[in-house]
């Protein structure tokens, strides 16, 4: 299991050092750095949704809320960026602390309504409160700027969002591998089996939740920063979708199907483009198929075949 | 006084129809464990349909009957297709399916209609009629009317018919269901057929009020959910209930506190029950089993 850990690490890193010497120009780096953001905030909700169990359908608002923190502090307030970026990360971990005590007793369909509410009540926040945040227009963030030296250039921004989801890889599969993880897992497995063997459920679940919060908020400032723009777009329902179809179509209780199923799902749809205006049909139509014929996601159904095949 | 009753009436107008779509969720819900996100598009479909058939130069009647049809060819369509195949998958999965089936829908809805709101002619005048101060639309008598006739069919059809016990049976306990002889696949069919009936009628009876458009059902699917919760998730009564209820929280506060928060107040609202009472207003107090 540590050998295929650490294997799986290896090559996360190789692919994510060799792609900018073979993507052909800018914009598929482009899409390369979206697609590190994006598997940010998977990999994070992949230690919520996957392996604790539990799930979320408005992680998009935390996402919007890590973004528009950056946004609004270090560009009306003129906050450094980094700080404006903590004092998101910050805000978010304690919103999460505080609203994920009362949400995450709930359970099944129940927890999907609170968090798809949650998420809906903040975006419709960041939309009507224009003044603050320019409502449905969005407003513009100033660039990455670190102690004077300011981060520009799509390949600046390549090496920083993929050293980022290497460091969240890492610890994630640390963290998984750790009696947290364990209890995650446990958890995640049968909760009630978990309480019984001593493991305090609504502590480990909260953590995750909290986790997986301060991730999408700290993806959500740096695409903030890097596209120079926010929306409200970002923060909605159909986004906190997206992250958690990202997940399940991956490979739920898999790292690095997470990062597979960000980097297919934010890819395709710049492939589809092709089909023009029947782009959103055949997005749709690969959601249902790829869950019809492998409901456990791309990575461990793939694993399961290569497996097969070795064994 | 007025004021209130106002807000009231129109509150029930729109809570009578996120009590159809609550009810479209909950009977499937009891069929299949499966909630179904498509629910608001058969919303989106019964209104479309309507209107572009009455475009046609169909009268009003038929193009109803047979937008209710499409919407049930569709309800069909996607049981068949899309989640029986499906019949192992995991809760998320089967969530992620339900979606991507709304995706779909909406974007075929993008292509054989467009992405304008269109207006639907309201069933009988639009001379609005005054009751105690207040006015209300005869739409809105028409959505009350009709929304009362089929909660009080669809009550007959479960306790008064031998199909309808049988898919009160298989909500019950499926394996149950199959083994006194229930065709178990059937009524999962069924379940489906019936919601987007449902769907469709409340998307055509609301249409002339709100106007209609591809993307009506978005909203309308959400908020039935809601509904559908706060009810108390399976409970046809709940359901009802739960979709009054919120219509009613939701014209209040967008009445007496912010219109633009509006939506938000509905998930607030929800948020809060749910911190009360986890299992909505009227669920079960059951105990889960291990």
């Amino acid at each position: 299991m540590a050998s295929a850990r650490s294997g799986g690490t290896l090559a996360l890193a190789g692919v994510l050092l060799v792609l900018p010497l073979i993507l052909p120009n800018r914009y598929f780096l482009d899409v390369a750095i979206l697609v590190c953001f994006n598997a940010v905030v998977c990999v994070g909700l992949n230690l919520l949704i996957g392996y604790a169990g539990q799930i979320s359908l408005g992680h998009a608002g935390f996402f919007g809320l890590g973004a528009y923190a950056s946004a609004i502090l270090s560009g009306t307030y003129s906050w450094p960026p980094l700080a404006a970026m903590l004092a998101g990360a910050l805000a978010v971990a304690l919103l999460a602390l505080v609203v994920g005590r009362p949400i995450l007793r709930l359970k099944g369909h129940y927890l999907a309504m609170a968090t798809l509410g949650l998420g809906i009540i903040i975006s419709i926040v960041l939309t009507t409160e224009d003044r603050i945040t320019g409502g449905p227009d969005g407003m513009s963030v100033p660039p990455l700027d670190v102690l004077g030296w300011t981060l520009s250039g799509e390949e600046n921004w390549y090496w920083l969002a993929a050293g980022l989801l290497l460091l969240v890889v890492v610890l994630a599969l640390n963290l998984i591998a750790s009696p947290i993880g364990r209890a995650f897992r446990a958890i995640g497995s049968a909760e009630l089996g978990a309480e019984v063997m001593g493991i305090r459920s609504a502590r480990y679940k909260l953590m995750a939740f909290v986790i997986s919060a301060v991730l999408a908020a700290l993806a959500g400032s740096l695409a903030a920063h890097y596209a120079g723009f926010v929306t409200p777009g970002k923060v909605g329902f159909f986004h906190s979708i997206e992250l958690v179809t990202m997940v399940v179509f991956g490979g739920m209780a898999s790292t690095f199907g997470a990062v597979v199923g960000a980097a297919v799902l934010t890819v395709l749809p710049q492939l589809l483009t092709v089909f023009k205006e029947y782009e959103i049909i055949v997005f749709g139509l690969v959601l249902m198929g790829t869950m019809v014929f492998m409901p456990r996601g791309l990575v461990p159904t793939l694993a399961g075949l290569v497996g097969r095949r070795a064994g | 006084m007025t004021e209130l009753l106002q807000f009231v009436f129109s509150g029930l107008t729109v809570g009578a129809v996120y009590a159809l779509v609550a009810l479209g969720f909950s009977i499937i819900y009891n069929a299949s464990h499966v909630i179904n996100f498509a629910q608001g598009e058969f919303v989106m479909i019964g209104g479309m349909t309507t209107v572009s058939l009455m475009s046609l130069g169909l009268p009003m009647p038929a193009a109803i009957a047979l937008a209710i049809l499409v919407g049930v060819a569709v309800g069909l369509a996607l049981e068949k297709f899309a989640v029986e195949p499906a019949r192992n998958a995991s809760v998320t999965a089967l969530i992620i399916i339900t979606i991507g089936a709304s995706i779909t829908l909406r974007g075929l809805a993008q292509i054989v209609w467009d992405k304008n709101a269109h207006p639907m002619p309201p069933f009988s005048g639009d001379e609005p009629i005054v009751i105690a101060g207040a006015t209300i639309l005869p739409q809105s008598l028409w959505v009350l009317g009709a929304a009362l006739v089929i909660v009080v069919a669809l009550r007959w059809f479960f306790n008064g018919t031998l199909l309808g016990k049988a898919m009160q049976a298989v909500a019950v306990n499926r394996t149950a269901a199959r083994l006194v002889g229930i065709p178990v696949q059937s009524m999962l069919l069924l379940s489906f057929g019936l919601s987007a009936m449902l769907g469709a009628a409340a998307g055509i009876l609301i249409a002339p009020i709100t106007l209609t458009a591809y993307d009506v059902g978005i909203m309308i699917g959400l908020k039935g959910f809601a509904a559908a919760i706060l009810g108390g998730l399976g409970n046809g009564a709940g359901a009802v209930a739960g979709g009054l209820l919120l219509g009613v929280a939701e014209a209040l506060g967008a009445g007496y506190i912010s219109s633009a928060y509006k939506d938000a107040i509905a998930f607030v609202a929800i948020l809060l029950v749910l911190f009360f009472m986890p299992r909505g207003l009227f669920g079960a107090g059951s105990a889960e089993r291990v």
